[in-house]
């Protein structure tokens, strides 16, 4: 059963993606690449990585696809032909690499191999020790914070620096013309069934991204999920009633501090762990017993990254509707 | 059984070959940025399926449950699917700016108009 489930998605997914390739209406393919992250999410939870496809469902299939029509309203929705020649090119240096790669993958362990390298090296003990040490069932929370935090910042970093270049590039030049207020700025304003029930969901999906925020220890959630959901209900009020209205409650500039303070939390709980004499990001000795002290390190730096991804998707979809509104206006 | 071990894989490499494709056959940037996230994907798949083991459970400790999938390989894709949002959207940024600047997003056009210069 298990194989077959597996088999129609991975089948789906190859039908969807030639499907992008194919299309010439960049609208199509925008959209089928929001079906390609729902099919994805769909395939993770099938292989049991049931974090994965929380945060691919978020992200893949929806804050992607929005970004990506933001774009093209601004870029235009049809592509240009191409030559077939480049297309036989192209095609067939696609296909020696296949090749290639296929004939690599000849080597490689049986796929769901116990015995496979990669289930060898650290996993075995992430899984037998994780709850002596940590004290956490979710083994992919511990980890993520705190046997491998240090990477963790790293990648918050990151996502905090793509916001900032972002900023940079289309803060730099300010939309063209006046700045627009009211119905151009939320076009779905008109539409009474859809603010009814955007006023029902919000808050929910409010609570729900804190429910994954502080519950990430015991099930899947955590941070980077809980970020995204807390960014998309922000981004569905502003689609329904408008930037303006939303900038009253968090403003541009108030979500640019909100996303360096996350970063700077968690920076600063590595450093705590410091102070009591551990390496960086050491929260054993922060709290009386080393498992207590886990638990509050862990939730501090899940909040550090929970409030730096919200704050930059935020960020990032404010900046791009700003420019869509000034287009609109010029 | 050659097929059934590893049959996964070679569907990851044909869904990152279609990503490959879309990227260097050229045109719009958009569509580029697309391919790329096609080919990321296939990336994430890899990852995970090579993390599967059979009969494994989630990774989440249970009373009674023994096998776990590797949670290692989660962990790793589950930050790079958010660091790849992020960086997708700094890519879709730049191609709003490439539009404002050159008036146009398909790849000739822009070395066309580079060449002028």
């Amino acid at each position: 059963m298990e194989l077959l489930v597996d088999i129609a998605l991975l089948g789906l997914l190859l039908v969807t993606a030639v499907a992008i390739a194919w299309a010439r209406d960049l609208l199509a393919a925008v959209m089928l690449a929001g079906i390609y992250g729902l099919l994805s999410a769909s395939f993770f939870m099938v292989m049991g990585a049931v974090d994965v496809a929380f945060t691919e469902a978020a992200v893949g299939a929806g804050i992607s696809p929005l970004l990506m029509l933001a774009t093209l309203s601004l870029t235009g929705r049809f592509q240009a032909g191409t030559d077939t020649r480049r297309v036989l090119f192209s095609l067939s240096l696609v296909i020696l690499v296949g090749a290639l790669l296929v004939a690599a993958t000849l080597d490689m362990p049986a796929f769901g191999s116990p015995e496979a390298p990669a289930q060898q090296h650290v996993a075995p003990r992430y899984i037998t020790e994780s709850m002596n040490e940590i004290g956490i069932p979710n083994i992919v929370t511990s980890v993520l914070a705190s046997y491998r935090a240090y990477d963790t910042l790293g990648e918050v970093v990151v996502i905090f620096t793509a916001g900032l270049g972002v900023l940079a590039l289309l803060m730099s030049l300010p939309p063209q013309g006046e700045p627009v207020r009211g119905e151009l700025l939320s076009p779905m304003r008109g539409h009474r069934i859809l603010r009814v029930i955007g006023k029902i969901l919000i808050p929910p999906i409010l609570v729900f991204a804190l429910y994954v925020q502080f519950h990430g220890e015991y099930g899947p959630g955590g941070g980077f999920q809980a970020g995204v959901i807390f960014a998309v209900g922000f981004i569905l009020y502003a689609m329904l009633f408008g930037l303006d209205v939303v900038a009253r409650v968090v403003s541009n500039a108030v979500v640019q501090v909100i996303a360096a303070v996350g970063v700077l939390l968690y920076g600063t709980v590595g450093l705590l762990g410091m102070l009591t004499g551990n390496n960086y990001l050491d929260y054993r000795d922060l709290a009386g017993d080393p498992v207590t002290g886990q638990h509050i390190g862990i939730i501090a730096i899940e909040l550090g990254v929970g409030i730096t991804v919200a704050s930059v998707m935020m960020l990032v979809f404010f900046v791009f509707s700003g420019q869509l509104a000034g287009r609109r206006a010029g | 059984m050659l097929v059934a071990a590893l049959y996964n894989y070679w569907i990851v490499i044909a869904l990152m070959m279609i990503g490959l494709f879309v990227v260097i056959l050229g045109g719009n940037l958009v569509k580029k940025i697309i391919g790329l996230n096609i080919f990321q994907t296939s990336v994430f798949i890899f990852y995970i399926s090579v993390g599967k083991v059979d009969g494994g459970s989630a990774p989440i400790l249970t009373e009674g449950v023994e096998l776990y999938s590797n949670p290692l390989p989660h962990v790793l894709i589950l930050t790079a699917i958010v660091v790849g949002i992020a960086t997708t959207a700094l890519a879709l940024a730049l191609a709003i700016r490439i539009k404002q600047a050159y008036g146009t997003i398909e790849e000739r056009d822009i070395q066309t108009r580079d060449s002028q210069c």
